[in-house]
């Protein structure tokens, strides 16, 4: 290892108070007169916050005066200030790589209590950031072109949304979607909290808008198998699952649903979660985008036994449109940004046995009777149970699968005001009483509070408890006993019903950690995608150029998915119009003379960025290919792979550092 | 401090998850031990293996070495070579008479900031028990040859 050869170097060491975050637990005056010891410094300053203008202008004023060749900032994570103080040093005429930072916040005064240990920890961490950023070297960030394609995966109210935004500002848009139509949850739903808007009316003519839009490409019943590049550059493949009628062919007469050889639907239709019927040859609901119908090869008597009279064949006659060999396909396009907006699954209500849902028949999930109160659902509205009589008497259950430690500790957000609009709908529709047992009611919107107002002045009784059991009436009248303990009369209270209505939460969907791993993103631990910064970042993830809308992130309503959609979309159009993005220079590189050909780092690298030069016996690395994990540099036995900021040097030097 | 010993110890940190965990645990006000000081790396597949000797040449009791759960490697495999070095290192340390415990892998996503805390008080509370590593000169230059 070179010796630290600080001559030449001149350091300034700057120690951030951050108000009393750092200071309140750091000694910060005994940490600048450390910071004054170490070799190479030339001045040591303190100050109150050292991200503010007058702050970085401290910097600019020292690197003039005192000739600063290397600035060390102590002060919070590198994730959320690097950018700030390497521009701030290269306002004053240093390259921005001359630059580290220490944290000293959340790495240190935030965790620990012990004021001497806390500042002892502090001292340990500058005094090896002073030895590391001897080493450190000017680079040039690499500047790679934007594509200007998006990729939208997700086809549910958050990827309409930024599809359109993005399309409507002229930029080209892949929208997949898994499913046969575009419209996710929300084209279940009747009408929406709390302006009691229609869903369809008011989600149907953007689904519409999207199948015209001439910016984007739709793909349905597709799904993304691959991703390679990085922001800018994605290569993303899809596969296509085949839907046995060709979408360009057909011209949406549904004739073929009439001739199925089945006269009667016979099987559960999905879109009405299995509470209505459809045939094998199907559209999804009536206003699907595409219209276009799709063959479910599981039911249809063509790919069961391959003898079907395909009377829908004949009666689609020369369009041609019906192809039961259609097969898979992939599709690979370039794009420079992704959008996810995967959504959601619903809690399954089968995980709390003591509700009784999937045992006693009158027990439904809040969606099931979304479709039940659509006028375009299984119904055609009217609110009847399962064995056909009408309820009197219906009770809601709140936080299924929400805030409870045995499923998940987190409040669904969105519960408590879709149920009161269902209490709200079953009082407009029904002259059923209604119980809405609550543990609290959540209703933080706008005009949310004047919903819940509106709803109890309407005649629902809300018992504040947690229902207990679900078990059916002793009496054999085919009822059910809801048993909680209303805890503002401090009674345990029976109430027989005839409907149960499960208010279930939202949850990640199933594959949502196939799909992170997909995109080279990370799931928080309730399994929701993670934001780059809650607060400064929500739409951001780690890997840039890939952006989150909707929940996929976390629950939220629709209005927030919509907003936030807007965002997921700006954030994509600022990358694209800027044309061009600054990548990290932290790629590596091959000193030649120290390489002695032994190919080790060729196998190493995960992007093929090694080839070997048989001609020269040398390593070559293209710096194109190169993602900076240096993981060749670790495994380099004569120390010939190398990486920017993070090369042999200045890490072995920051070990040391840290000890003594 | 228990027995009086407050034990050095380092951490190559991932930039991508234990580094975020350890970010987030800051965030979160979580305390803990304070003896770990972390490098940061881009990836735990980094951390050359004369890098650890190194540490403990100058002086560290332990060593400890954070990456992504197996198949979220922000770089697809960088853990895996991390967690093959690890197991080598481990059995070479045993031969320079310093104990395999002192080096220690775990994978800490980004959202497990209260592992993260947890991870850092077992590991320090582990060499503390461990005891110093011994002051002998010939001994840590042994492990430099």
């Amino acid at each position: 290892m070179k010796s630290n050869g600080s001559k030449g170097v001149r350091v300034g060491v700057y120690i951030c108070h951050c108000g009393t975050n750092i200071a309140g637990t750091v000694d910060v005056k005994a940490l600048t007169e450390y910071g004054a010891t170490l070799p190479g410094v030339v001045v040591s300053r303190d100050y109150k916050y050292i991200c503010s203008d007058p702050g970085q202008e401290l910097i600019k004023e020292d690197i003039r005066e005192h000739q600063l060749n290397r600035v060390v900032v102590a002060s919070c994570s590198p994730l959320l200030h690097e950018q700030t103080f390497r521009s701030a040093v290269a306002k004053a005429g240093l390259n921005p790589f001359y630059c580290h930072m220490v944290n000293i916040r959340e790495h240190d005064s935030w965790v620990h209590e012990d004021r001497d240990e806390a500042t002892e920890k502090a001292k340990d961490l500058v005094r090896a950031a002073v030895r590391r950023i001897v080493f450190h070297d000017a680079l040039e960030r690499k500047r790679v072109p934007i594509h200007p394609d998006v990729m939208i995966v997700g086809g549910g109210i958050a990827g309409i949304h930024a599809a359109l935004t993005l399309a409507n500002s002229g930029k080209h848009v892949y929208l997949v979607e898994r499913e046969a139509t575009i419209g996710g949850h929300m084209a279940k739903f009747d009408k929406t909290f709390p302006t009691l808007d229609c869903a369809a009316c008011i989600l149907t003519p953007k689904m519409t808008a999207v199948k015209s839009h001439p910016n984007i490409t739709l793909w349905t019943l597709s799904e993304v198998a691959q991703v390679d590049g990085y922001v800018g550059n994605f290569k993303v493949t899809v596969k296509r699952k085949p839907r046995y009628i060709y979408e360009d062919l057909c011209v949406g007469c549904m004739e073929c649903i009439e001739a199925c050889v089945y006269k009667q639907a016979k099987y559960p239709d999905e879109f009405n979660l299995g509470l209505g019927k459809r045939k094998p040859i199907y559209i999804p609901f009536p206003q699907a985008v595409p219209q276009v119908p799709v063959i479910d090869r599981e039911t249809c008597i063509e790919f069961k036994t391959g003898r079907c009279k395909k009377t829908c064949v004949e009666v689609c006659g020369e369009r041609n449109a019906i192809d039961f060999r259609q097969e898979e396909s992939t599709e690979t396009v370039e794009v420079g940004t992704i959008i996810l907006a995967t959504g959601f699954q619903v809690f399954d209500a089968r995980r709390i046995p003591y509700y009784g849902y999937g045992v006693y028949p009158g027990v439904y999930t809040a969606l099931e009777v979304e479709r039940l109160v659509n006028a375009a659902g299984p119904t055609g509205g009217e609110i009847v149970l399962r064995d056909g009589r009408k309820p009197k008497a219906i009770g809601i259950v709140h936080c299924v699968g929400s805030r409870d430690e045995h499923t998940n500790r987190y409040c669904s957000r969105v519960c408590c005001m879709y149920s009161l609009k269902l209490a709200h709908l079953i009082k407009e529709k029904t002259d059923a009483e209604v119980y809405s047992f609550y543990i609290d009611i959540r209703a933080p919107g706008k005009a949310f509070e004047e919903f819940y107002n509106r709803v109890a002045e309407e005649g629902t009784n809300f018992i504040r408890g947690k229902v207990a059991d679900v078990f059916p009436d002793p009496n054999g009248n085919g009822r059910l006993i809801l048993e909680a303990e209303h805890t503002l009369l401090g009674m345990v209270q029976k109430i027989p019903v005839d409907m149960v209505v499960l208010s279930v939460g939202l949850e990640a969907q199933p594959d949502a950690q196939e799909v992170r791993r997909l995109f080279n993103i990370s799931c928080s631990t309730e399994g929701f995608f993670l934001e780059r910064h809650p607060k400064l970042a929500p739409v951001n993830t780690f890997a840039d150029g890939i952006f989150l809308a909707g929940c996929c992130q976390g629950p939220k309503d629709i209005p927030d998915t919509v907003a936030q959609a807007g965002a997921a979309a700006a954030e994509a159009l600022a990358l694209i119009d800027a044309k061009f993005v600054e990548l990290e220079p932290n790629t590596a590189y091959i000193v030649e003379e120290a390489c002695s050909g032994c190919h080790v780092c060729v196998g190493m690298c995960p992007f093929t960025a090694i080839h070997f030069d048989a001609e020269k016996k040398l390593a070559v690395l293209n710096e194109a290919l190169c993602k900076g994990c240096g993981t060749c540099v670790a495994a380099c036995p004569s120390g010939a792979a190398q990486q920017n900021l993070f090369g042999d040097e200045q890490l072995f030097a920051e070990v040391e550092g840290v000890l003594v | 401090m228990n027995n009086g010993f407050s034990p050095s110890i380092v951490g190559f940190f991932c930039n991508w998850c234990t580094y975020l965990a350890t970010d987030l645990a800051g965030t979160s006000r979580m305390k803990y031990a304070p003896n770990v000081r972390v490098v940061r790396t881009m990836c735990s597949g980094r951390v050359d293996p004369q890098m650890v000797l190194w540490a403990f040449r100058h002086g560290a009791d332990g060593v400890l070495i954070g990456g992504c759960h197996p198949g979220d490697c922000h770089y697809q495999e960088g853990n895996y070579k991390t967690l093959r070095r690890t197991i080598m290192l481990r059995k070479m340390l045993a031969q320079f008479g310093i104990e395999p415990e002192r080096l220690r892998l775990e994978w800490i996503s980004a959202a497990e900031g209260g592992r993260l805390r947890d991870v850092m008080n077992e590991f320090t509370e582990q060499i503390r028990r461990l005891g110093p590593l011994p002051e002998k000169v010939e001994k840590r230059e042994a492990v430099a040859a």
